[in-house]
């Protein structure tokens, strides 16, 4: 398809905590879209995006960008990260302790350009910060402008791992809007690492899910996260917390949600047959029409 | 008697200088080699180069000795094709005590990078700079107290060697007559004056050296001593 621009066919041996894992992913990316890499922990999710920037070798399997081939097992090509035109965020941000905000940007140009740094740092809402270094900066100031120098070297491919993990809610949900903000204003193909559902249905065209090492799902937010067989009005999804046994063929099961709302609903004798703690499931209604209201937090 | 006072001092303190700046050349390429290497063989390097912190110093300065004889090929090869002999003058010295203070610079220096995360290696990487430029522009300006922590120590160190530049130097003044040295020979011959003026010089600038190597890492926590 044209407006694939990365073509994923790999393998590697990923050594987790619960032992050797193989890593296989067969799959493409499209151009100018944000797509999610969805997943438990230790899936292979951040090995996949390291092996895209450049930063891990896979065993095998080729990987194609817009006609580029950045690894090839067989040619023995590898591409070095430095020569792939990318940005990586890390988890932990990574700005460099040494430099100023304004000298980590400027750090990421392959030619200084203090015009469009100083344009960067405006959209961002960090101007203000410029001369100060990454240690007098709160967490969501550093996450700004990790992604802000991210950005600053007009990467034809932007990687996302886990950004705003570190975060409180109310931060999450303004850096949310930010990145979704910033994915349209320069329209680069995004890889966004997650495993917020709701952060994936805010941000992402397209989510890919990975298990254990293998693609299990791809398809858009919608598509994934929600049943579609069952037609519904309201659908929560989330982890039963508690079980509570009645005497009659009902039982009261606490649900907790991805947004730590905590909803109790009544499940029948023939439901609970599948019913355990911990289990993922859905909450829906289907006869009541629901009602929607604005809150004041 | 004051002339070779201050000729003493002054050869100490061209030893230690010198011996720095070479080990800083030498120690920051191998620090980061055995930081970020994955040589199977590299415990083996990193063993060798701290074997001066546990061996006595008159088994390296004897093999040094050895090997500067002109009987020796390494000692023969330089004699003929230089016409240079290391054995009992101040470049022999040098060298001795390179060998001899390099776990001193090298040790901090290596721990001074395995205390940066990855990321930020990783995150220049992947901004598209070379492994040069990151070492010289993200690693080391990172890891500034571990750089003074290393010179200090070193030149701390070499100023404090004796026995290595006893075996490979002697006692020639002006040329390998170190103060370390001086000490002991004033004390032979019974000049306790002198060997005392020596001694509160060398104590004095250890304790300044020390006081700054603590004073740099108590506010950055990055270093401990080996």
């Amino acid at each position: 398809m044209e407006n694939h621009i990365i073509e994923i066919d790999i393998e590697k041996m990923m050594h987790t905590a619960e032992g050797p894992v193989p890593l296989s992913v067969q799959t493409s990316i499209k151009a100018h879209e944000l797509t999610a890499l969805f997943g438990q922990s230790g899936a292979g999710k951040t090995t996949l995006l390291r092996i895209l920037a450049g930063l891990l070798q896979p065993d095998k399997g080729s990987i194609v960008f817009d006609n580029t081939i950045w690894f090839d097992s067989a040619k023995k090509i590898q591409i070095p990260p430095q020569q792939r035109n990318i940005s990586y965020m890390f988890q932990d941000y990574a700005l460099f302790p040494n430099m100023t905000v304004e000298q980590n940007l400027l750090f990421a140009q392959n030619t200084k350009d203090v015009q469009k740094v100083t344009e960067i740092l405006t959209v961002f809402g960090l101007l203000e910060f410029k001369n100060r270094k990454p240690a007098g900066l709160s967490g969501g100031q550093k996450q700004r402008v990790a992604l802000a120098r991210a950005l600053a070297r007009n990467p034809q491919l932007l990687l996302l791992d886990e950004p705003l993990s570190a975060l409180d809610s109310v931060m999450r949900l303004q850096l949310q809007n930010e990145i979704r903000k910033v994915q349209k204003l320069y329209n680069i193909t995004t890889i966004i690492v997650s495993h917020d559902i709701h952060e994936i249905y805010k941000l992402a065209s397209h989510v890919v899910v990975l298990e254990h090492g293998t693609i299990t799902k791809i398809g858009s937010p919608h598509e994934i996260f929600s049943n579609t067989a069952i037609s519904s009005k309201v659908q929560i999804t989330g982890h039963i917390a508690h079980i509570e046994q009645q005497d009659t063929l009902l039982s009261i099961v606490t649900v907790i949600t991805g947004t730590n709302q905590i909803i109790k609903v009544l499940a029948f004798e023939n439901d609970m047959k599948e019913l355990y703690i911990d289990s993922p499931v859905m909450v829906y209604t289907k006869a009541f029409n629901p009602m929607i209201k604005k809150i004041n937090i | 008697m004051e002339h070779i006072f201050i000729q003493t001092l002054v050869l100490t303190a061209e030893l230690a200088v010198c011996t720095t700046c070479i080990a800083i050349g030498i120690g920051l390429p191998l620090a980061y080699w055995l930081t970020y290497s994955k040589f199977k063989l590299k415990p083996l390097f990193e063993a060798l180069i701290s074997m001066p912190m546990v061996l006595p110093p008159s088994v390296l300065g004897y093999y040094m000795l050895v090997a500067y004889s002109p009987n020796h090929w390494f000692g023969g090869w330089l004699f003929n094709e230089f016409g240079i002999r290391l054995a009992f003058s101040f470049e022999g010295i040098l060298i001795a005590s390179v060998l001899f203070s390099l776990p001193f610079m090298v040790q901090p220096l290596q721990n001074g990078l395995r205390s940066l995360p990855d990321s930020i290696r990783e995150a220049s990487y992947t901004l598209g700079k070379s492994k040069t430029t990151t070492f010289f522009r993200v690693l080391l300006p990172n890891i500034k107290p571990s750089i003074i922590t290393a010179v200090a120590l070193t030149f701390a160190h070499t100023i404090g060697e004796f026995g290595v530049v006893l075996m490979v130097g002697g006692n020639l003044p002006g040329q390998t007559r170190v103060a370390s040295i001086a000490i002991y020979d004033e004390v032979q011959a019974l000049n306790f004056d002198t060997a005392n003026q020596y001694a509160i010089i060398l104590f004095m600038l250890s304790l300044i050296l020390l006081t700054t190597i603590y004073s740099v890492n108590k506010k950055h926590d990055t270093w401990k001593i080996i």
